[in-house]
């Protein structure tokens, strides 16, 4: 099934939890902040938290800025 | 010592993280600088190229992290961006930026007093980036903004303190402190604010593009010192003419 | 012209709440501190922080009084214009529950008491609209249950749409009744601290509620809060030393400008008159020595309004005219009912500068400058409910 993420369509196993998707990107979890659907996921809900087709799922995490 | 919500701050140079050739190249340039306040923005991550991350570089136990709404065109999306950043762990302080002309990045006053109030209210320590606007100045004291940050030029365009008047009248007025932001291109542009009154300055782009960042936030760092240590000193008047002897024209009248 | 700035103590002193006044001693080790060079940096100054006031203000300023004129005039001519605003007081009662040595109205003392009924307070203020007022002060003595906010706010409505601007000067009053009074058209409050020095305030004030320094000190910031859109403070000069005084009228001034930036501030300069009850001042203030207080606060803050009363002779009045003051009380009649009967007894102090205001006008136009009665419209105000 596909997802958006970061705007971008991704192709994903159904039944994925947030946290096992976020398992195939090399990034840091500490230190990213996910939106899902609008609303900000908290840390303990990322294992629980099942992805659903055409969920829109945002990384986010500081950057450089003035 | 500088203070903002209770927090002290030693150094009143406040930097920006943007713009830097590397993440090595920024971490040596504030570390050079003293500042203990950086600003930080918020983004999308390059899910293809996720590379180094600035949580990582910088040590947060010199640096206190200031989360910026850059980029948000209006109240929504800044109040949008400013409970992301809380949940990305960047603490309740805000630095509010709402620019919607994509041109200039000039700050909205409307859009910023309406979301400097909402976030207020959620309990967010707001220091909303402005014009150099006097009221509005007071208007975001009023309803509890931590501090109000003027601009000295449009971002980014290294002209000094262009708004100083405005600035001045600021500096006189606000019960909190004024850290005088953006347009700030030389190290004498932020001894002149400091020199004025300013409690803080913040700088990035000067520091970031310079032939020699690490020097020039160092440049930058004497620069702050030297305007507060002016401004405390009292600065003297220039071509004082006055002269204790001149006559009294025009008191003939008293007895 | 470069700036001497509020040093960071005076931002210190600016930014406490509730306001505390230093006591006179430090206030002394500010002003001992001063050298000429001060005053002279004061005098070329945009912005003069309390240091500059206390050279001003110091002995040391003596020789620079020429020098002090000339700044401002420069000053107030730049910020008012060539202008001078008029306004006229209405006394609507001499009744006090309080002691103060210095008044006339005093409790105990023995003279002719009234309160002014509606009808009586629309024939005075009708005698001073034909003659061209448009600024009245209504004053009183304290006596909050024979003249209380119900009373004023009678008044107040009665005058409505009649006059640009309608003062009190009467008891201190809660937030609360002072914004009622705002909705009922009341522009502005004027209330003199009398004198900043605890222990001399202590030792004229000898009974009545007046008699609470901090309750009395804290009415202007009330009075801000309640929306007024203009409070006036003000010390009475011959309690203390003069010079004290005034630094400490400047701090409650910058005070009152750092916290309520949205309220106009005037500062009144009242010599002591001779009164009923035959107090003499305790010192002695020249004419000298309150024009120099004029001219040090006007540079101090360029923007504070000025007030010279009818305490002082026509002389005088004329000799400042553009040089400081920015409005001037005409005309006056200092006992209640007094316009419309002109053998009333019981006035709370004689006046210096008996011309009426057509005399006044004129003498105002003779140094170029225009006599207004005008610059705001309380029909226009609306508060908050
Ligand atoms: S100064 Fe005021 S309070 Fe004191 S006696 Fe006179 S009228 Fe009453």
């Amino acid at each position: 099934m596909e997802i958006i993420v970061n705007g971008e369509n991704k192709n994903i196993d159904s039944g994925t939890s947030v946290e096992g998707y976020l398992k195939t990107l090399d990034i840091n979890l500490e230190t990213v902040v996910l939106e899902c659907d609008g609303g900000i996921l908290k840390r303990d809900e990322y294992p629980v938290r099942i992805l659903k087709e055409g969920s829109v799922l945002e990384v986010i995490r500081f950057i450089g800025g003035g | 010592m500088l203070e903002i919500a209770g927090r002290k701050f030693r150094s009143r140079l406040f930097t920006g993280t943007g713009k830097f050739s590397s993440s090595e190249v920024m971490r040596q340039a504030l570390e050079a600088s003293n500042s203990e306040m950086v600003t930080v923005a918020l983004r999308r991550v390059d899910l293809n190229d996720p590379g180094d991350d600035i949580m990582q570089v910088l040590d947060r136990e010199k640096f206190f992290f200031l989360p910026n709404t850059s980029g948000a065109r209006d109240a929504q999306e800044a109040i949008r961006l400013a409970k992301l950043a809380k949940a990305s762990g960047g603490g309740n302080w805000l630095k509010l930026e709402v620019t919607p002309d994509p041109r200039t990045l000039l700050p909205d006053p409307i859009e910023t007093l309406k979301a400097t109030e909402e976030l207020v209210r959620d309990g967010f320590v707001v220091l909303p980036y402005m014009n150099a606007d006097p009221i509005l100045a007071l208007r975001l004291q009023d309803v509890g903004a931590a501090a109000v940050m003027p601009l000295g030029a449009p971002i980014g365009t290294n002209k000094g303190l262009l708004t100083r008047d405005q600035v001045e009248i600021i500096i006189s007025q606000a019960k909190v402190p004024v850290v005088v932001d953006a347009g700030l291109g030389a190290p004498s542009h932020a001894a002149l604010a400091m020199e004025m009154g300013a409690d803080a300055v913040l700088v990035n782009t000067a520091i970031a593009v310079a032939g020699d960042p690490v020097a020039m936030a160092i440049a930058f760092a004497k620069a702050v010192e030297a305007g507060r240590e002016a401004y405390k000193a009292g600065l003297g008047t220039q071509g004082s003419e006055a002269s204790a002897s001149s006559p009294e024209t025009g008191l003939g009248f008293l007895r | 012209m470069i700036d001497i700035k509020f040093a960071e103590k005076d931002t210190k002193i600016m930014s406490q709440e509730p306001l505390i006044i230093p006591s006179f001693q430090e206030l002394q080790n500010i002003m001992d501190s001063c050298c000429s060079e001060d005053v002279e940096a004061a005098l070329h100054a945009d912005h003069v922080g309390i240091k500059g006031l206390a050279a001003l203000l110091s002995p040391l300023a003596h020789d620079y009084l020429g020098q002090m004129a000339t700044r401002s005039q420069e000053i107030t001519l730049r910020r008012f214009g060539r202008t001078v605003q008029l306004y006229a007081p209405v006394y609507l009662s001499n009744f006090c529950t309080n002691r103060c040595a210095y008044c006339g109205f005093s409790a105990e003392n023995k003279i002719d008491r009234r309160i002014l009924t509606l009808e009586e307070v629309e024939q005075e203020v009708d005698i001073l609209y034909k003659r061209g007022f448009n600024h009245i002060l209504l004053v009183s003595g304290e006596a909050p249950k024979k003249l209380g906010v119900d009373y004023l706010e009678k008044v107040a409505l009665l005058m409505r749409g009649k006059f640009a601007a309608v003062s009190i000067e009467v008891q201190p009053l809660s937030t609360e009744d002072y914004s009622r009074l705002f909705r009922a058209g009341i522009t502005a409050v004027a209330v003199y601290q009398e004198t900043y020095e605890r222990g001399i305030y202590d030792q004229v004030h000898l009974a009545g509620q007046k008699c609470d320094y901090d309750f009395r000190l804290e009415t202007p910031a009330r009075c801000a809060e309640a929306g007024m859109r203009e409070v006036g403070i003000g010390a009475l000069l011959g309690l203390a030393d003069w010079r004290l005084e005034g630094l400490a009228l400047g701090i409650h001034l910058a005070w009152l400008r750092k916290q309520y930036w949205r309220t106009a501030l005037t500062v009144s300069f009242p010599r002591l008159r001779p009164a009923a009850g035959g107090f003499a001042p305790l010192l002695n203030v020249s004419e000298r020595d309150l024009t120099q207080m004029v001219f040090a606060l006007r540079i101090f803050d360029q923007d504070v309004g000025l007030l010279m009363s009818t305490r002082e002779e026509a002389r005088y009045r004329d000799g400042m005219l553009g040089l400081g003051p920015t409005r001037l009380s005409a005309g006056s009649c200092t006992a209640p009912g007094g316009y419309a009967n002109a053998d009333s007894g019981g006035e709370q102090f004689s006046v210096g500068d008996e011309r009426s205001l057509v005399e006044v006008c004129a003498a105002i136009r003779k140094i170029g400058l225009d006599p207004v009665r005008k610059d705001w419209d309380c029909e226009f105000q609306v508060g908050k409910s």
